[in-house]
């Protein structure tokens, strides 16, 4: 069976992921895809004609709160865990480019 | 390139990212607060923390529904969350909240008004989502993050490629501001960035009975109407000369983004990595989906109000008012609430639009307040009308004595005593004092008596001398009734 996910595909997911991989782990992670496409492509294979797609696992829905306001951390605690702060602010490697 | 003739439709869609006025984010409960310091209102959810769990803001999701009533949008029975990849540290989850295949809202419009009349610009949906925290870029190698912001709920809105010029997009932005504050679902403050545009524009050039479409540019981060119309206006120019020089036109791959240079009033190319338009949504599995039953639906929709467009063709309707005066009293709710209870309080519509358009609005602009906090009630405003109406004081009166009134808190008739602007209108009391008038002027008074061309000044002249002697407070009507009366 030809192979769906190839090395230069997980190459890509990774990136987009900011995932570092080493050369062993993009193939055992290609393996591992594949493995999961290939079950999927089995799943593809039922009759699912009248079966709505599933949007959630829980027979839940409309689980709400009401609009009121919480204690939030403070800025001491919401740094508290950041590799680095500058006063009041998280400090991040310079971001060039803007979403 | 020949000088041949040709034809150029402009093609222009929008998408807008309304900041909605809950008093919480979308998924916590974290208070929505501008200009507080920073990172003051965040939680483990806004942190995306290991074992957080978001949970939906109800308020939220119903201005979003009311929203897309007002829309004129189909409101689903079934809509979900999905995870939108993100890989910015002002969203510190790596994702972001949004909703891809099932908006809260569907396939709407809104009537804009142009020189044509109302043109409708198709809505193609409206979906809920979080927004971001902010970046700041310091002046070292480093930027500062502020989560405040993130979470924040905003509605998107986008359009269909309907417009067909800068002002007309201009035109529907400022239409929807109306309409969300309308609504009450946002303060629509756009100094406080809570609308931004992203105009999609592309042009459509017949050469030669040959059709040519540009290639699509999207404008990003735009906050102000002015920003939104000039960039566009800007952008079909370039792409005019583009085309023209190029030959270029749309094909797969070739939309491009840029951004706006406010200072230079040009559009700039933004570089964009080649993946960043991969955002692979899939489904978010912390948050079960919305489903929305009639009963809801119905009790949604009894909050629906009149919007501003429709307000505005009635007061021209029903109240005989211009354009241009029905359009100053709707642009904002609060004035038109406040001008509709005046008019019910027994004030003639053009009296009481007279009164709030040239004097209230003119203060409440110059305190930088509303209209409803000058000091002066709806009722009060009728009684100051109904005063003029009766003859009582003169319309001039009228603007003085609500200047005073805002100023002092004093009742209008209290004012109009003290202030001496009650008119004469007693016919006994006017007429002697056209009698004593005519008496020391007998030149003016036969000239007016003789008829021909000196009358009609002679008439002005004996009349500016009863408004003299009563110190303008004569009813002028009346007292020209005894004049004509007594030199017939
Ligand atoms: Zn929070």
């Amino acid at each position: 069976m030809d192979k769906k996910i190839d090395k230069s595909q997980v190459k890509k997911v990774a990136k987009l992921a900011r995932l570092e991989l080493s050369e062993a782990e993009i193939e055992e992670f290609a393996g591992q895809l594949n493995a999961i496409i290939d079950y999927v492509e089995r799943m593809n294979k039922l009759n699912t004609e009248g079966v709505e797609p599933m949007a959630h696992c829980l027979p839940v829905s409309n689980v709400f709160r009401d609009d009121v306001i919480k204690e939030s951390l403070g800025t001491e605690k919401t740094l508290a865990n950041a590799p680095q702060s500058d006063g009041p602010f998280f400090k991040v490697p310079k971001i060039l480019e803007e979403s | 390139m020949s000088n041949v003739d040709y034809k150029v439709e402009v093609l222009v869609g929008l998408e807008i990212h309304v900041q909605l006025c809950t008093r919480t984010k979308m998924f916590c409960g974290c208070e929505l607060a501008f200009g507080t310091e920073p990172n003051s209102r965040v939680c483990p959810v806004c942190l995306g923390m290991p074992g957080s769990l978001p949970v939906m803001n109800k308020q939220a999701v119903e201005f979003s529904i009311l929203a897309g009533l007002a829309l004129n949008c189909q409101i689903p029975s079934f809509t979900k969350w999905d995870r939108k990849g993100y890989y910015y540290p002002d969203l510190p989850k790596n994702y972001q909240i949004s909703q891809y295949d099932l908006p809260l809202a569907l396939n709407g419009y809104i009537e804009i008004p142009t020189d044509n009349g109302l043109k409708k610009i198709r809505i193609r949906r409206a979906h809920l989502e979080e927004d971001a925290g902010k970046n700041l870029h310091t002046a070292g190698n480093f930027s500062q993050v502020d989560l405040n912001r993130a979470g924040t709920p905003l509605l998107e809105i986008v359009t269909e490629p309907d417009m067909s010029s800068a002002i007309e997009v201009r035109t529907l932005a400022e239409e929807l501001q109306r309409i969300v504050r309308y609504l009450g679902i946002s303060e629509a403050d756009m100094q406080k960035g809570h609308m931004r545009f992203e105009p999609n524009v592309n042009l459509v050039i017949t050469r030669a009975g040959q059709q040519f479409k540009t290639p699509i540019v999207e404008v990003k981060n735009l906050n102000s109407f002015r920003a939104l119309e000039n960039s566009i206006d800007y952008e079909i120019g370039r792409q005019l000369d583009r085309f023209l020089e190029t030959g270029e036109t749309m094909e797969m791959g070739n939309k491009s983004t840029r951004g706006w240079d406010d200072a230079k009033e040009v559009t700039v190319l933004q570089r964009e990595k080649e993946e960043a338009h991969d955002y692979r949504y899939f489904p978010d599995p912390d948050l079960v989906p919305v489903r929305v039953n009639e009963q809801w639906l119905n009790e949604i929709k009894s909050r629906l109000r009149e919007l501003p467009s429709k307000k505005r063709l009635r007061y021209v309707k029903e109240y005989g008012l211009s354009d241009y005066d029905a359009g100053v009293l709707t642009n904002d709710r609060t004035v038109a609430d406040f001008f509709e209870e005046a008019v019910k309080a027994g004030s003639e519509p053009k009296r009481a639009c007279n009164l709030l358009t040239q004097i209230g609005l003119k203060l409440a602009n110059a305190r930088g307040c509303a209209i409803t906090e000058l000091g002066p009630k709806a009722a009060d405003i009728a009684q100051l009308a109904q005063m003029t109406q009766t003859g009582e004081i003169s319309a001039t009166a009228a603007n003085t004595i609500l200047e005073e009134m805002v100023k002092t808190g004093k009742a209008p008739r209290e004012l109009a005593e003290q202030l001496n602007l009650i008119q004469k209108n007693d016919a006994g009391e006017l007429e002697g004092i056209v009698d004593e008038v005519l008496k020391s002027n007998p030149q003016a008074a036969a000239d007016f008596k003789e008829g021909g061309k000196k009358s009609g000044k002679a008439r002005g002249f004996l009349l500016g001398q009863v408004m003299q002697k009563t110190k303008g407070r004569a009813n002028p009507k009346i007292a020209a009734e005894i004049l004509d009366k007594k030199l017939a």
